[in-house]
Formats: C-alpha cells, sequence, structure tokens
C-alpha cells in the first residue's frame, strides 16, 4: 500500500520532507498528476501531493507579472490572463490527450518540466519566463530565488535550475511568471508539397526576414490529411506552416511580405484566426499523435539538422515524424513498444548534437532505457552533484530522470 | 569591503608561479612585471584596487585547463577577466590569485544563419558580435551601454542587459550554448544549436554566475534579424509620476516597445550638456520610447504611445524622422553616466530593480536621502521592466566622502528590496553589493547557492570573496541535521 501526504503549509511540508529523509522514505512529487507518465515511473512510492499550494496570489497586467502556487490550474492563469487580453508567451501544451491525462495540469507542472510550445522559437521558452520560486528543498529546507521583477541577477539564478528539474530538487510552494500581451490577430501562411529540406530552408527564409514569425512548422502528407482544418486535409501533400501574429494592421503586411517570399515556393494559402488556433494547438499538444500508443520521442537539434534525422529514422516502423520550431523540434512516433527504438533515435541526434526525450512509451520501457539523453560522464557527474546539493538522501522523485536523479 | 586575507605563502611563489604559467602558455603572456599589472588592478568599480598576483593571457581552451588545473592542483585562486567594465568589482583581482584574462579569445568562430545563431570566443566584444553580422541584415539583441568594450564572456557572467532587453530579454534568453572549463580542468558543453536544455538546465545556471562557477571558452549566442524599422519618441513629462503612468498605460494597451528609458532632471542636464542632444529643458523626468519592427506596425503604434503620452499629461513630444536623429535621442542615454561623471570627480553607479509602479515613492524617498547624505544622484531608469541606475556622486580626495557614498548606495538598494525588488538587476553583486545579500536571502537560501558553488568549485578557488558574504566549507554545507525518528504528524492530511 502507498500512502499519499498533502502538507498544506511550507511548515508541514518542512516536517513532512525531514521525516523522508530520516526515513530514507522516497517519496513521488506531484501537483494534478498529469505529467505522473513523463520521465521514470515514480509508482510504488509514498506520495507527496502539492495541490494545496495552489491560488493566483498577485496578478499586475502593466507590471507583466503574475504569481500564484504552482497547484493554481493552467487553465485558471490562462482564462485570467484572457480576461486582460494577456498570456503566457511560452505557449504552455496541453499534454493531456497525448498522455492520457484528465487535463492541463498545473502551472507548477509545466514549469518543473519546461515545457513550451510553437511560439518558443519567438519568445523563449518556459524558463524564460520563470522568474522566481519559494520552496522546500530535499534537505527540508526553505529556499527561494529570484523574485518577481523581470530583471535580476541577484545570486544565481536557481530558477533556471527549478525549471525542468522534474520536482527532483524541491518542492515549490509559490512561483511568479512573466506575462505578456496576447497578440490581437492571429494568421498563418502554408506552403504545400515541400519535402522536410525545403520546408526548413523556406521556415528559415521567414525567420531570418522581417515577418517575426512566432511558429514554424512542417507535418507530412499523412499528417495533413487526418487534420481536422480543411486547408490543410484537402492539401494533398505536406503542409508547411508559419504563424504571424500581433496588431492587425501588422499581420496583414507581414503576411502579405511573407506570402510574397514564399509562393515562388509552391502553392500557398492563408488560415485566419480561427483555423490558425486550431492548427497550432494541434502542433504545440502532439495532437497527430493522440490516438495510436506508438511510442513517441521529441528531438532537440538544430533546426537545419532535422531533415537528416528524418531520413536516417525513416526505416522505422509505422515511423511518423513533424517538426516545430522550424526544425529544432522534431516528435517522432514510432511502433517500437520494446526497445522504443532508443538506439537508432539516439545514434542518429549523436551524430548531429542535441538530445532525444521519451516523451510516451509505458511503464516497463521507460525503467529500461533512459528517458532523457545521457550525457556524457563530466556532465552526468555535475548533474549528479547538482541533485545531492539540493537532496542529498534521495528523497524527492529520486530516479525520475536518470539513475540517483 | 574585506576582503579574504591573501595567503602570504602564495604571493611569495610569485615568480614560480609565473615560471609554471610560462611552461603552458607563450611566455610573453604571462605578466609579472608591476607596471605592467597595474593595467589590471581595477574594473569599473574603481574605488576598488588590488594588484593581481599574476596576469596570464592563454590562448586556447587547452591552454585555459591546463591553467585551471594548475591552480587546482596548487591551491591558487583564479579570477577570470574580460574586458574589466564590471561595474559591481566582478573582475577585481585578489592579490594572490592569477588573473585569467580572456582578451586573446577574440574571434568569432562561426556564423550560422539557416540557424540564426553565431560561435563565438569570450572575448569578443559584445558590439562586434553585431558588427560582423549587420552587413547581412542580423544582430545580437543584448545592448549594454558598455557594449563597445564589454565582452561576451563577461556579459554571460553577469547576464548583462541593455536597453532593449524588455522586449528581447537579456542575456541568459539570447545564449544557446557555451563550453566551459571547470576548475579541474574539464572541458564541457552545455547547450549548442539546439534550443532546450537536456537534463538540469546547467546553462541557465552559468548564466549569471559572475565567474565563479567556471571559465567560459566559447559562447553560441542567438542572432536575429534586424526589424524593418525603428522610430523614437522623445517626450517630457512634468514628473516622473506622469512618465511612470505613461510607461505602464502603454503596456497596459498590450505595446512592448524596443526600448523604453526614462531619466530624471539631474540626468537631464548632465546629459544634455555633454551631448547636445536637444533634449526639452522644461520638464521633471524625460521618456525616450523606441517602437521597431515592420513599418506598419510601427506607424500604428507611434501614434498609439504618442496618444497615451499626450493623455498622461506630456508636456513636450518629438518623434525621430530619421536613423540619425533617433540615434541622437539615444545618444544623450546612452552617454549618461560619463555625462554624470563630468560633474563630479567620482560616482556610484547603483542598479536596483523595483515593481515598476513603486517608482514615484522611490525616487521621494531617494531624494530625502540624498539631502540627508549631502551628496548629489543622477537617476537614469529602464523604465520598462523596473531597473533603476541612481548615479551616487562624490569626491573621493574627501575623507569619508567615499564611505557615505556607499552608505546612500546600500539605502537606495535596501529600499529597493523593502518594495518588492532586487539589489541588481543587470551588473551583478560582485564584491559591490556582496554584504547586502543577506537583505534580500536567508542564511539557508544564501548556503543552497553556496551548496551549487561547491557542485562546480569544492575548493573556492574561483573568483572566491564576490558574490557572498561569507564564505563556508563545502563540508560544513554539505552535513544535514536532521532528527531521527519523527513520524508524520497526525494533523496532517494523507490518504
Ligand atoms: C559605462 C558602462 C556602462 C555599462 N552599461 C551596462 C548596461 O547597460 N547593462 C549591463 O548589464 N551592464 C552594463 N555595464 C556593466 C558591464 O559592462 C557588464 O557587466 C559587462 O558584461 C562586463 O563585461 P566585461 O567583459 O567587462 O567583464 P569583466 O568586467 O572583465 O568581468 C565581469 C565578470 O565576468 C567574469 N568573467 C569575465 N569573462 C569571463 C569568462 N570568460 N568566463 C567566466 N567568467 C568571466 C569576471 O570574473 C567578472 O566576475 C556597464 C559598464 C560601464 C563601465
Amino acid at each position: 500500500m502507498t500512502d499519499t501526504y498533502r502538507p498544506d503549509t511550507e511548515d508541514h511540508l518542512v516536517d513532512l520532507i525531514a521525516w523522508a529523509n530520516s526515513e530514507r522514505k522516497p517519496l513521488a512529487v506531484h501537483g494534478a498528476k498529469t505529467k505522473h507518465r513523463l520521465g521514470r515511473p515514480m509508482s510504488g512510492r509514498t506520495g507527496l501531493d502539492l495541490t494545496a499550494f495552489a491560488g493566483v496570489s498577485l496578478y499586475e497586467p502593466e507590471e507583466l507579472v503574475l504569481a500564484a502556487g504552482p497547484a493554481t490550474p493552467l487553465a485558471e492563469i490562462e482564462a485570467l490572463l484572457r480576461e486582460n487580453r494577456q498570456q503566457l508567451a511560452f505557449d504552455p501544451p496541453d499534454l493531456s490527450g497525448l498522455l492520457g491525462a484528465p487535463n492541463s495540469g498545473t502551472i507548477g507542472g509545466v514549469i518543473a518540466c519546461n515545457l513550451s510550445g510553437s511560439r518558443r522559437i519567438k519568445d523563449g521558452a518556459a524558463r524564460d519566463h520563470f522568474l522566481g520560486f519559494d520552496a522546500v528543498s530535499g534537505r527540508a529546507q526553505k529556499v527561494k530565488s529570484g523574485g518577481r521583477v523581470m530583471k535580476n541577477v541577484t545570486g544565481y539564478d536557481l530558477s533556471k535550475v527549478l525549471c525542468g528539474s522534474y520536482g527532483t530538487l524541491a518542492a515549490m510552494t509559490a512561483m511568479t511568471v512573466k506575462v505578456l500581451p496576447a497578440p490581437e490577430k492571429t494568421r498563418t501562411v502554408l506552403v504545400f508539397g515541400l519535402d522536410p529540406s525545403q520546408a526548413v530552408a523556406a521556415l528559415a527564409s521567414g525567420l531570418n526576414g522581417p515577418f517575426e514569425v512566432s511558429g514554424a512548422a512542417w507535418i507530412p502528407q499523412s499528417i495533413a490529411d487526418r487534420s481536422d482544418t480543411d486547408h490543410i486535409r484537402q492539401a494533398g501533400g505536406s503542409v508547411t506552416a508559419l504563424r504571424i501574429e500581433g496588431f492587425g494592421p501588422s499581420v496583414e503586411y507581414r503576411c502579405a511580405k511573407l506570402r510574397d517570399l514564399l509562393s515562388p515556393l509552391g502553392e500557398t494559402e492563408e488560415l485566419h484566426s480561427h483555423n490558425s488556433a486550431n492548427f497550432w494547438k494541434s502542433i504545440r499538444d502532439v495532437e497527430p499523435f493522440r490516438s495510436d500508443d506508438r511510442v513517441v520521442w521529441k528531438i532537440s537539434v538544430a533546426p537545419t539538422d532535422a531533415p537528416t534525422i528524418l531520413s536516417a529514422l525513416s526505416h522505422l516502423k509505422a515511423v511518423e515524424a513533424y517538426l516545430d520550431w522550424a526544425g529544432g523540434l522534431i516528435w517522432l512516433a514510432v511502433d517500437a513498444p520494446r526497445q522504443g527504438a532508443h538506439e537508432p533515435v539516439r545514434d542518429a541526434v549523436n551524430t548531429v548534437g542535441g538530445h532525444a526525450t521519451l516523451i510516451r512509451a509505458g511503464d516497463t520501457l521507460r525503467n529500461t532505457i533512459s528517458v532523457f539523453h545521457p550525457q556524457p560522464a563530466p556532465l552526468a557527474a555535475i548533474t549528479k552533484r547538482l541533485k545531492d546539493s539540493f537532496d542529498p538522501n534521495g528523497v524527492l522523485n529520486p530516479g525520475r530522470m536518470s539513475e540517483g536523479v | 569591503m574585506k576582503m579574504p586575507i591573501p595567503d602570504a605563502g602564495v604571493i611569495d611563489r610569485r615568480l614560480a608561479i609565473a615560471e609554471a604559467l610560462r611552461g603552458i602558455v607563450p611566455a610573453d603572456n604571462v605578466i609579472v612585471d608591476e607596471d605592467a599589472r597595474r593595467a589590471y588592478e581595477t574594473d569599473a568599480l574603481t574605488a576598488y584596487r588590488t594588484m593581481p598576483l599574476v596576469v596570464v593571457l592563454p590562448e586556447t581552451v587547452e591552454q585555459v585547463a591546463a591553467v585551471l588545473k594548475y591552480c587546482h592542483a596548487n591551491g591558487i585562486k583564479v579570477v577570470p577577466r574580460g574586458a574589466g567594465t564590471s561595474l559591481s568589482g566582478g573582475a577585481l583581482p585578489l592579490a594572490d590569485g592569477v588573473l585569467l584574462a580572456m582578451a586573446k579569445f577574440n574571434r568569432v568562430l562561426d556564423v550560422d544563419y539557416p540557424n540564426r545563431c553565431a560561435r563565438v570566443q569570450p572575448g569578443v566584444t559584445n558590439l562586434a558580435i553585431t558588427k560582423a553580422v549587420e552587413g547581412d541584415g542580423f544582430y545580437y539583441a543584448p545592448d549594454p551601454s558598455s557594449q563597445i568594450a564589454c565582452t561576451i564572456g563577461g556579459n554571460v557572467a553577469e547576464n548583462s542587459g541593455g536597453v532593449h532587453c524588455l522586449k528581447y530579454g537579456l542575456t541568459t534568453n539570447n545564449v544557446l550554448g557555451v563550453e566551459l572549463v571547470t576548475i579541474d580542468g574539464e572541458i564541457v558543453r552545455l547547450g549548442g544549436k539546439h534550443l532546450d536544455s537536456e537534463a538540469y538546465d546547467l546553462l541557465g545556471l552559468i548564466v549569471g554566475s559572475e565567474g565563479l562557477l567556471g571559465v567560459v571558452t566559447e559562447v553560441t549566442v542567438r542572432l536575429l534579424p534586424k526589424p524593418e524599422t525603428a522610430r523614437a519618441l522623445l517626450i517630457g513629462f512634468p514628473s516622473s509620476e506622469a512618465g511612470g503612468d505613461c510607461v505602464a498605460k502603454t503596456i497596459a494597451a498590450g505595446i512592448i516597445p524596443g526600448g523604453m528609458e526614462m531619466m530624471d532632471k539631474p540626468a537631464i542636464i548632465a546629459a544634455e550638456d555633454f551631448v547636445h542632444a536637444d533634449y526639452p529643458m522644461d520638464c521633471e523626468a524625460l521618456l525616450i520610447v523606441e517602437l521597431d519592427g515592420p513599418e506598419a506596425e510601427v506607424d500604428h503604434l507611434i501614434d498609439r504611445v504618442g496618444d497615451i503620452a499626450k493623455a498622461c499629461g506630456a508636456t513636450s513630444m518629438r518623434q525621430s524622422s530619421s536613423d540619425e536623429e533617433r540615434a541622437l535621442f539615444w545618444a544623450g542615454r546612452k552617454a549618461a553616466f560619463p555625462a554624470v561623471g563630468r560633474l563630479s570627480p567620482d560616482y556610484l553607479c547603483m542598479d536596483g530593480t523595483i515593481p515598476r509602479n513603486r517608482l514615484p515613492e522611490v525616487l521621494t524617498r531617494m531624494t530625502e536621502m540624498s539631502n540627508r547624505y549631502g551628496l548629489r544622484v543622477a537617476n537614469v531608469f529602464h523604465a520598462g521592466d523596473g531597473n533603476l541606475h541612481p548615479l551616487i556622486m562624490y569626491d573621493a580626495n574627501n575623507p569619508g566622502e567615499l564611505e557615505r557614498a556607499e552608505n546612500f548606495g546600500a539605502d537606495i538598494l535596501k529600499l529597493c528590496v523593502e518594495v518588492g525588488g532586487v539589489l541588481t538587476g543587470e551588473h551583478g553583486v560582485g564584491v559591490e553589493k556582496r554584504d547586502l545579500m543577506p537583505e534580500m536571502f536567508t542564511e539557508e537560501d544564501l548556503k543552497q547557492q553556496q551548496r551549487v558553488k561547491c557542485v562546480f568549485d569544492p575548493d573556492a578557488l574561483l573568483n572566491p570573496g564576490k558574490v557572498f558574504p561569507q564564505l563556508h566549507r563545502c563540508a560544513e554545507l554539505g552535513r544535514m541535521h536532521i532528527h531521527k525518528g519523527q513520524i508524520p504528524f497526525p494533523d496532517l492530511p494523507r490518504f
């Protein structure tokens, strides 16, 4: 039987983590549990439920800052921001469809996993919008870093370290994030029928011009054929997409110029606000792989290396892949329940540099192969020492990221 | 300001150490001669000076690794240095420490437009990056006012900002990767041309670590396409409240200008006397708002900002009609530090950040302090993100005046923390703000930061005496005192 504890004050949390230290009891740290299938499995552990640390405590739109408990539902924060025509500009993905979770989870979960959507290429990642936190470390000590202001270099930037640490260093109890104005208008320029190399070149030419492209994706025909959006489903080929957002007159102007630039490459089309929103949501949330059970990888490489990776992996069984971040992010699904095709995937990535993270797979597979890209020995040693500096007895999510971390 | 007591034994070995270093780098790149060392005795926090033990200028990453390995093996401290423009004493030498000057790492290694990035050596100046790519329509966004001189390695160490960082971010948001040499001589690469970090974001930790965690030997920076156009408004306000109101309303309207800078009356006068930018003299606060982007957008927004400014009581407003005129608007602001420098033999540049809406209150209290300390202060302000640069004028030749200026500065920074802000927005803690760290952090907060330091540098050989007011031994920091046998508390919800 596994217990779950739900401390409701920071002091209780300190007591609980101290107890876990004295008993050498590893805890599975969670908020809404929508991301418990990311990382290595933590099942069978005593639970540390942080859902008591919820609620928006400060929101000053004209100061571009919001403070909340990490267990505040993302949906609640997004609704509040929408009322004020603002947004989390890093575009947090909702992976619930992919991972079989009931909802998009909490702000703490998104930050702890450093999850960013398509707008990452323009406005930065979750880590770039995470300003500060209060937490209790694995040493059962209250620690904080950062603050509520945009610009702050006082001491080490521990917010960066906590962002993407999957609850392995400290249990957060409060956090501040930067928020930004939401765009007035969105359009998407589509180019049909490009192969991955042509697409990556087209996306680069869009990003390298003065168009302020905020989304740059490519999907193969097989995915386009399943799209809910008419223009995309009827394309009859691959679709390359570039998103333009901002003030009305500016969007019209940039869209027209971008279409002029891209039209020599193939047939072009334009999606307006509603269709744009649907399309980019499907890209961000990995909807193309939602309704099957293939293993799903997230591959991060230099954008121009994407075509090499795709061709190196094209022989895999039932493989399908699409590109976001102008090629810098590859979402890849493959039918390989036993080995996850981890060797070919990681070999391909290692030849160009970058990393591959296993995002969707059963518990057994996530226990057998490295979920995160294995690090060179000196870096793995630093990673382990960093873990130990916060959590020497390994009580917070030990092993969630790699053996002992 | 107390620095760790220099180790006389190490100082006695100066010549032997220099000799050993000559075995690692070309002989000319080791400086022992006293006059030549003097060029390195301070950074831009000129109130503090220390002659370094020896200066060494490595040329390759292997040489950096060998120097560090040697110093590590022999228990010798190391202070990394870029251009020495730090305003917080980050590059202040140690009498018993090797000054590792990165000036020879001055090459742009690779410009990669399809991936919108460049790999550069750390001694390349900030401006040189933009110069290398601007012919092709690109630039590197963070632009500290010291950009002609400061190096990208120094920018990484300090997480430097600039006037465009509200819209385009600080150094940390514009760096994709670094090559780093740790004190034991290990060469590691963090990040690269890809976007997200694997495992813990060590790159994010290194940026802003003030030379305490490792020596950066290569930086991959993000390049951006130059905006189609940029135009600026120069707006005078009868009070800083009115100016601050205009900033808040602009942002509330969903507009994030490329730059938004404010100056108070003393700063306006100093800048105008120095660069003759034709600043209005009949206002209490001057706001420069720069809008950049596509023509159509700038046309659309500049009128909206103009309307907001009028509604906030602007007393004068000019719009730049050419890039030359826009540059002139900026010239005064960018030269504000030297301009104030002309008014006074010495000045201290402070760097707190506050929640923007507390500005009027902070300025009022700063004026009271100025009267109390009998020292003048001029303010320039990164208005968009709440980063204040009060410039405190003093004369070091008057006994006690430096100390008075420092106390005044400390009071300003304490006030910043009191209103919800922080000690430093972009200049770093260094030695200058080191002893104020407890104003913002608990002892445990600081201990955890030092534990992170121990991860990289367990013997505290890299840039010691900076950032942390008190140095603890790593062994002591690592210990945990947990009472055995406590059982979970009956009142804790459990299910
Ligand atoms: C007139 C003036 C205006 C300024 N304006 C701004 C501004 O607008 N915004 C802003 O943010 N700052 C500003 N600064 C501060 C300063 O220029 C920045 O902090 C700059 O980044 C320092 O760079 P540097 O090369 O001079 O580094 P240095 O001063 O030599 O060193 C700074 C720190 O970096 C470390 N370091 C240097 N190189 C390396 C390396 N390769 N590896 C590891 N550590 C290293 C040093 O140990 C030290 O701790 C200004 C300074 C002056 C004098």
